[in-house]
């Protein structure tokens, strides 16, 4: 590490920062990319057809890879139309809005075992443990998520457009709920790093979350939590059963009826991006993080093709749901945001309350 | 009293929307002026008339066999059963008496129209509420079904499959072929389409209960078809006045009692299924014999008027025809197509209830455009 940093004429600290931002940036981007490809073609493959497989160059298709350059290039070229008696500046702002929150989220996620070499400690996520945010930082920042949907709809002055927007602001109120208290349950079950640890962490730090799964997987711990999140993902990114702001047939396209270009494409990404950033809260929250069953140190290497792993099965979870069931409808999925899953998500605290206070914990 | 407060009051005002005629699930053109309360329709104003072609007027121009070739177009996605109409209906006109085996044919291409536009139907709809995967499979079996008429006539969409008298060819060599390998084909996808949807919670709760509409008011309307039959009433063309050769077939009228989205669904699944019955019967019954009868080449009417029905997909299809003395083309004609008036039906089963329920009540009346414009 030291030599590397030399390299590059930087302190070893600000190298490293540098190499993870490079790791976390372009790996969200290149997998939100890919996945747009792994949509069509997965789509393709559920419903007995072949999928986009003509754009290449020179004839090398990459099995339809090459297609998302060119929609990339399409995109730029496509006239950039701003309806007339919209909001020009919160228009423009709108697709940034909804991109940044998407990406943000991924900061405190560690997607690797720390390691430590030359007597420093590395830790694979941008924000080193111990920063006080925790994973409170990507539940506030995903809530963010909801003003970019909410300005574009408004600056859109369109009647679509604003169905939209109020449906995406309804949703994202009723779920949360559901949401937060489920990850509550989590830190409960963390707990603090035991007094004598290296670092003592807070509950809420993820690398304690992914500590404390090392018997068994929040997943296992507590089914009823992970069953809400899980559910409630799909909510919070705007997927189908729960893609109302969207709502393709219903309200023409929801909150980006008017938009073109690449401020589109920017929207569309960012839908992606989300399912990306959602995945990886899952699998840090529920699905042991880097961790290997009956594996206690994987290593660096291994630790960081582990979470990858079970990043991209989700985001093809994501993929495979859309393609297979309808769409609820708004007023159902209110319903079920208060009336299942934030009870569902209440009972989960209290069992889980109630197990810790059996076991003499608090 | 508290007059001070008004300004805590928010205001609320009622929106007026246009779904369509540029809209992905209005099936075409269709406009349906909406009035909403948040999302709650409070009055909802189906505007047509954007695929209008005159094709009543149109027809007064052309010779009773020409004529057939604008039903085609009418309701585009079951050509056939709408050719069968004008060829019957003519045929009735002028008394001419057509062979058994041309009947058989005609019932058995009818029938797989009718198979076929059910599944555009059910891909549609299924669309509409979300569910994209139905769409291709049924898509992937309509196809072999379009295949046959290719096979038949040479065209998959404008059929013009009949003429008066009969049929102007014999069915092809290896047609037999194809309608036995697309029934075994079709009993798979049938089963298919029923696993993605038919328990599907999410389907359930999208349908059931949604879009309702009472026999009472279904008769009323002048409701016909399936949406008829999902009422609970058992009235069926091809039962009630049988014509081609639905008198000698075994099937049944597919009805249900809860007069709901998903009671249409079950009933057009069912009708799939009893016209792939009815498709086996003409095919292992196919009498021998001529496929045209004897006509003039060119038919000159006396004063007089006929009206034929006949089970169309969407309902009771209709050809009210006048012809005058010596006249080689209608006077006048007239279609009652079964598109237009079940698509009054639709503000009773929406007003009250949410947007996303007129898509699924536009769907779930199966309305083609080419046929209410005509």
């Amino acid at each position: 590490m030291d030599s590397f940093a030399r390299l590059l004429h930087l302190s070893p600290p600000l190298a490293w920062m540098a190499l993870k931002l490079l790791i976390v940036i372009g790996g969200v981007m290149g997998i939100a990319a890919v996945l747009t490809w792994v949509e069509r073609r997965g789509a393709a493959m559920m419903q007995d057809r072949i999928g986009p497989n003509r754009a290449g160059v020179k004839g090398i298709t990459l099995l339809g890879l090459v297609q998302l350059a060119a929609d990339g290039i399409k995109f730029f070229l496509k006239e950039d139309v701003v309806p007339p008696h919209g909001n020009r500046l919160l228009f423009t702002l709108a697709p940034a809005l909804a991109f940044v929150p998407a990406m943000l989220g991924f900061a405190v996620i560690p997607f690797g075992q720390s390691f430590s070499s030359g007597g420093q400690a590395y830790h694979l996520s941008l924000l080193d443990p111990g920063n006080g945010m925790g994973m409170l930082y990507p539940l506030a920042i995903g809530s963010m998520a909801v003003y970019g949907i909410l300005v574009a709809s408004w600056s859109s002055n369109n009647k679509w457009a604003i169905l939209g927007g109020m449906r995406s602001g309804a949703n994202m109120v009723s779920y949360e709920l559901g949401m937060s208290l489920a990850v509550i349950s989590i830190f409960m079950a963390a707990g603090n790093s035991p007094v004598g640890s290296p670092v003592t962490l807070e509950a809420y730090d993820p690398h304690r979350i992914v500590e404390a799964q090392e018997g068994l997987w929040f997943a296992v711990r507590q089914p009823l939590g992970f069953l809400v999140f899980f559910t409630c993902m799909f909510a919070e990114t705007n997927r189908l059963p729960f893609d109302f702001a969207e709502g393709e047939s219903e309200i023409v396209a929801g909150f980006h009826t008017e938009y073109s270009s690449m401020k589109f494409a920017l929207l569309q990404l960012s839908e992606y991006i989300h399912i990306v950033t959602a995945s990886a809260l899952l699998v840090t929250l529920y699905l042991g993080g880097w961790r290997i069953p009956f594996v206690p140190n994987p290593g660096v290497l291994l630790s960081v093709a582990a979470f990858l792993a079970k990043l991209l099965f989700l985001c093809w979870v994501f993929v495979w749901v859309r393609w297979t069931i309808p769409r609820f409808r708004y007023d159902q999925l209110m319903f079920l945001g208060w009336k299942v899953m934030l009870p569902l998500s209440m009972a989960n605290l209290l069992l889980q309350a109630w197990l810790m206070h059996g076991r003499g914990i608090a | 009293m508290f007059v001070f407060l008004e300004f805590l009051v928010f205001k609320t005002e009622e929106m007026e929307i246009n779904l369509g005629p540029q809209h992905p699930s209005t099936h075409g053109v269709l406009r349906v002026k909406l009035r909403l309360d948040g999302e709650t329709v409070v009055q909802c104003t189906p505007i047509i008339g954007y695929l209008h072609r005159g094709v009543e007027k149109i027809c007064e121009n052309k010779t009773w066999f020409q004529g057939q070739v604008w039903t085609d177009r009418m309701d585009y996605v079951a050509a056939v059963t709408n050719n069968l109409g004008w060829a019957e209906g003519v045929e009735k006109l002028f008394g001419i008496q057509v062979p058994r085996r041309a009947h058989y044919v005609r019932t058995l291409l009818a029938e797989l129209n009718r198979i076929a536009s059910h599944q555009l139907w059910l891909a549609t709809h299924a669309l509409d509420i979300g569910a994209m995967t139905v769409f291709l499979y049924c898509f992937r079996d309509r196809e072999a079904i379009l295949d046959i008429f290719e096979a038949f006539c040479g065209a998959r969409l404008t059929t013009t499959a009949f003429r008066i008298g009969g049929l102007r060819e014999d069915v092809p060599p290896g047609m037999d072929r194809m309608v036995r390998n697309f029934l075994k084909a079709f009993s798979t996808g049938i089963e298919e389409y029923e696993t993605l949807l038919s328990e599907n919670r999410i389907w359930k709760k999208r349908t059931v209960g949604v879009a309702k509409l009472q026999a009472k008011d279904a008769v009323a309307l002048g409701i016909t078809g399936p949406v008829l039959r999902a009422a609970g009433v058992p009235y069926d063309v091809r039962k009630a006045f049988p014509s081609a050769a639905y008198a000698e077939m075994d099937f049944q009228i597919a009805t249900r009692p809860e007069a709901d989205t998903y009671a249409r669904y079950l009933v057009r699944l069912e009708e799939m299924r009893q016209s792939a019955r009815i498709v086996q019967q003409c095919l292992d019954g196919l009498p021998e014999g001529p496929v045209m009868a004897k006509i003039p080449k060119i038919l000159k009417s006396e004063v007089c008027e006929v009206y034929h029905s006949i089970e169309a997909p969407k309902g009771e299809l209709g050809y009210y025809f006048v012809g005058e003395k010596g006249g080689a083309n209608p006077y006048r004609m007239h279609v009652r197509a079964p598109s237009f008036v079940n698509l009054q039906a639709l503000p009773k089963m929406t007003e009250g209830n949410l947007l996303a329920d007129v898509i699924a009540a536009i769907g779930t009346l199966d309305v083609v455009l080419g046929e209410i414009d005509r």
